[in-house]
């Protein structure tokens, strides 16, 4: 063979090399995420997409299920005692961590203990009750609480109530997590892959017929469908509005939303520091004639394709606490003029920061555009999403564009934002009735008596309107037809339970 | 030669004490706060406070700045603030994929735009010159995101030729370093091709109007010969200074390129370390960028000895 006609043979080779070979294997799944997780330790991490890995890799005591109710999972059963300060759960016999410890009451309180005392960890307020655990026996753990905690279950149910071997705390936990899920950790590579194998002694195996699970992360929407199209996918989170068309278009996909959580809204200074001194912060009717101007219906079609769900509600439609007698107001521009008038400010203009992001620009141009017609002129102002929470907390803000990313229980929707002096209260708004009604929420379990105080507390917020709700956002997922079994939850996660790759 | 290299050494040290001077500067002067990102949407203030004093934040400006470089001297980069994973490591894992890219990003670019800029200098004025000028304009004007994202549609989602994304190492796993490299080399390789092509033609014309050119083609040597043996050889000094440059940009600069196919290299680690205010990685990751920018300048020097006879002395 001669030279030339040994090198087009390597082209050839190469060529087909390159263009061959499609990576697909049979029972084997590809998320691809939004964001790339941070702390792979569930009592460090803050993420959303790190919940989602958590998910598959850790069992937590308690689960929500779609209808936002509490359900087993670790703790088969639990109580409360009469007076709302004992809790005492069951916990499941024969239960293993990933490195083949048993699962008992200690550990449960060893994970427990250590979400409480340990310095980064980020769950101390969720446990804020627990005045101390202990585990009587292997299969019975008894939280005693400082005050009544309706919220505590819920926060059980995601990363406060996570497990970890207690065999891994003393070497850093987030490199390597040692939990007692679905699946275990193989490896990391960050800002590129998270990838998980299938416990075999998992207590509920059966469900899992995915054997590995490989998160990549993928940051622009654009380039995620693209991979989940040509097949280095199977499934990805929040699909981009604007990409809900094109993946409805494709024969091989699935489309998949469900209206989640939180909401989205327009926090209002009220009373932090000077630039609260303005038409805006000081007349509840120039907010109210703000909120009138507005079309909800508009905004979910114009930005979302239709997808949210436009509410002036704090809790999401799956929530018992999604009030129907709070219905969501239509666009009256000639009232929200006469209330303009009213307040003796027929012409006002303020600044709304807004995140820089395309889909967070669009939506403050269309509430710039309703509100200019009634006479509000909203001057946006694009502000860093890292910047916006520091600005907001030192007052320096007029109002912000801002979203919730929402709680399973009602307290953690409004508790902190609404009472006074609460964490994110940076409207620093303050009723004396709506911290009774919130606060006395918070230690009662009854749902139908809860529902009277956050209608109560609801029925005020709604008039003095220190954020305007717009709409409360979806989850959308696009699936690879191949797969089969996946059940949306309003909290955005991914359960494996049930998902099979055909 | 080799004083030349101590000098460089030794001028580094001031260089690079200021670059991370400047950057720390930088970075705090940014609006923003990395606790913030951590506490979450939260925001706990006792978390906050906690936090604050556990990485050293309430301190004064100068004094972290000296904490952090008496740490660097000891060879200790610091963790991640969001991740908690050393900056050597994310470091380690970053650069070879991006040294992987760039050098193909290279190979491609003096493929296309060498052999382009000499053509289009050899036959100046002619169709053929007219052509690599537009394709190199073409190459250009081309937002690299935009070519990227256009290439996925069609040869990984139309076509199925290609994976969309992803990364192997060529010591690893070669086809599929291949198969995933090609594409994005091909997208930042095109745009410097284009500067390659441009430079080239330049060098080649200025070479080809010498006088000693005028005698080798009177003495009747082939036209090959000319253009290759005597102007391309000294046409190829600045081009070299020029590749290893464009080498030394790539590694930062390859970012947009990185996001569109998701590979996870050295310039998207910056990115992510600036938006999250991860000060320790954008610290770490810029005092490499300085020494490597550094050593390839020192490099490129030594080439052009190397290329260059008269400079030997």
């Amino acid at each position: 063979m001669s030279a030339k006609h040994g090198r087009t043979a390597f082209a050839a080779l190469l060529l087909a090399a390159v263009l061959g070979a499609a990576p697909a294997i049979a029972a084997d799944l590809r998320i691809g995420l939004q964001e790339d997780p941070d702390m792979l330790d569930p009592h460090e991490a803050r993420t959303f997409v790190g919940r989602i890995v958590f998910n598959a890799l850790c069992d937590k005591l308690v689960d929500s299920n779609d209808k936002l109710e509490i359900v087993p999972r670790i703790a088969t059963s639990w109580n409360f005692s009469a007076d709302g300060k004992t809790l005492t759960m069951k916990i499941r016999e024969g239960v293993k961590f990933h490195d083949g410890t048993t699962l008992d009451a200690a550990a449960v309180k060893a994970n427990i203990d250590r979400a409480r005392t340990l310095a980064t960890s980020l769950r101390k307020s969720e446990l804020g009750s627990v005045a101390k655990v202990e585990a009587p026996d292997p299969t019975t753990v008894v939280f005693t609480l400082n005050a009544p905690d309706a919220p505590l279950l819920a926060q059980l149910s995601d990363r406060a109530g996570m497990l970890l071997s207690p065999a891994s705390f003393d070497k850093p936990v987030a490199p390597n997590p040692v939990c007692s899920g679905p699946y275990k950790f193989v490896e990391r590579v960050q800002n590129d892959r998270i990838v998980l194998t299938r416990f075999k002694d998992y207590y509920d195996a059966d469900k899992y017929t995915v054997d590995n699970v490989t998160f990549r992360i993928i940051p622009d929407s654009t380039v995620r469908l693209a991979n989940l199209r040509s097949g280095q996918l199977d499934m990805i989170e929040r699909l981009a509005p604007s990409d809900i068309k094109a993946a409805k278009a494709d024969p091989k996909l699935n489309v998949v939303s469900i209206a989640g959580l939180g909401y989205q809204g327009i926090t209002i200074n009220l009373g932090n520091g000077e630039r609260a001194k303005t038409p805006l912060g000081m007349d509840k009717r120039v907010r109210q004639a703000f909120s009138l101007s507005l079309d909800r219906d508009a905004i979910n079609q114009v930005v979302f394709e239709g997808v949210m769900a436009p509410s002036a509600q704090p809790f999401p439609p799956a929530s018992p606490y999604h009030d129907k007698n709070f219905p969501t107001p239509k666009r009256d521009v000639a009232k929200a003029k006469e209330l303009l008038k009213a307040a003796g400010a027929e012409k006002v203009s303020f600044e709304m920061l807004v995140a820089n992001s395309t889909q967070e620009q669009q939506l403050a141009q269309v509430i710039q555009a309703m509100a200019s017609e009634v006479g509000i002129d909203v001057k946006i102002k694009s502000t860093e999403f890292a910047t916006i929470f520091k600005v907001q907390m030192a007052g320096d803000f007029q109002s912000t564009l801002l979203q919730w990313s929402g709680r399973v229980d009602p307290d953690g929707n409004v508790h902190q934002f609404m009472t006074t002096g609460g964490s994110v209260n940076d409207p620093k708004f303050s009723n004396a009735e709506v911290d009774k009604a919130l606060n006395t929420a918070r230690g009662v379990y009854d749902v139908a008596e809860r529902q009277k105080l956050y209608a109560a507390a609801e029925k005020i917020t709604r008039e003095e309107l220190p954020i305007i709700y717009l709409f409360h956002r979806a989850w959308t997922w696009a699936i690879d037809k191949k797969v089969t079994g996946f059940e949306p939850n309003p909290d955005g996660m991914i359960r494996l339970a049930g998902v099979k790759v055909n | 030669m080799w004083s030349l290299i101590l000098n460089r050494i030794l001028v580094a040290v001031p260089t690079l004490l200021l670059v991370t001077l400047f950057v720390f500067a930088l970075q705090r002067l940014l609006p923003g706060d990395p606790l913030l990102t951590m506490a979450g949407e939260e925001r706990d203030p006792a978390v906050l406070e906690h936090l604050r004093h556990l990485y050293g934040f309430d301190r004064p400006l100068p004094v972290q700045f000296v904490i952090w470089l008496r740490e660097v001297a000891a060879g200790n980069f610091g963790a991640s603030l969001r991740t908690g994973e050393p900056v050597l490591k994310l470091i380690g894992q970053t650069l070879p994929v991006t040294v992987q890219l760039a050098t193909a990003s290279i190979l491609i670019a003096m493929l296309i735009g060498i052999p382009m800029g000499v053509l289009s200098a050899v036959r100046k004025g002619s169709w053929v010159d007219y052509l690599a000028n537009i394709i190199s304009l073409t190459g250009l004007s081309i937002p690299h995101f935009w070519l990227g994202i256009i290439l996925i549609l069609v040869v990984s989602v139309e076509l199925q030729w290609l994976p969309a994304s992803g990364y192997a190492s060529v010591f690893d796993d070669p086809v599929r370093a291949l198969q995933t490299t090609i594409m994005p080399a091909f997208v930042l390789g095109s745009g410097l091709a284009a500067t390659l092509m441009r430079h080239t033609r330049s060098a080649m014309l200025e070479v080809l109007g010498l006088d000693y050119i005028r005698t080798a083609r009177a003495k009747g040597l082939l036209p090959r010969a000319v253009i290759l043996k005597h102007a391309f050889r000294n046409a190829l000094v600045p081009i070299v200074t020029l590749s290893t440059l464009l080498f030394g940009q790539l590694l930062a600069g390859a970012v947009l390129t990185e996001q569109v196919f998701t590979i996870p290299g050295f310039g998207k680690l910056i990115v992510d370390a600036v938006f999250n205010r991860d000060y320790g990685v954008v610290q770490g990751v810029v005092l490499c960028t300085a020494i490597a920018f550094i050593g390839l300048n020192l490099f490129a020097d030594v080439l052009y000895i190397l290329t260059n006879p008269r400079m030997r002395s």
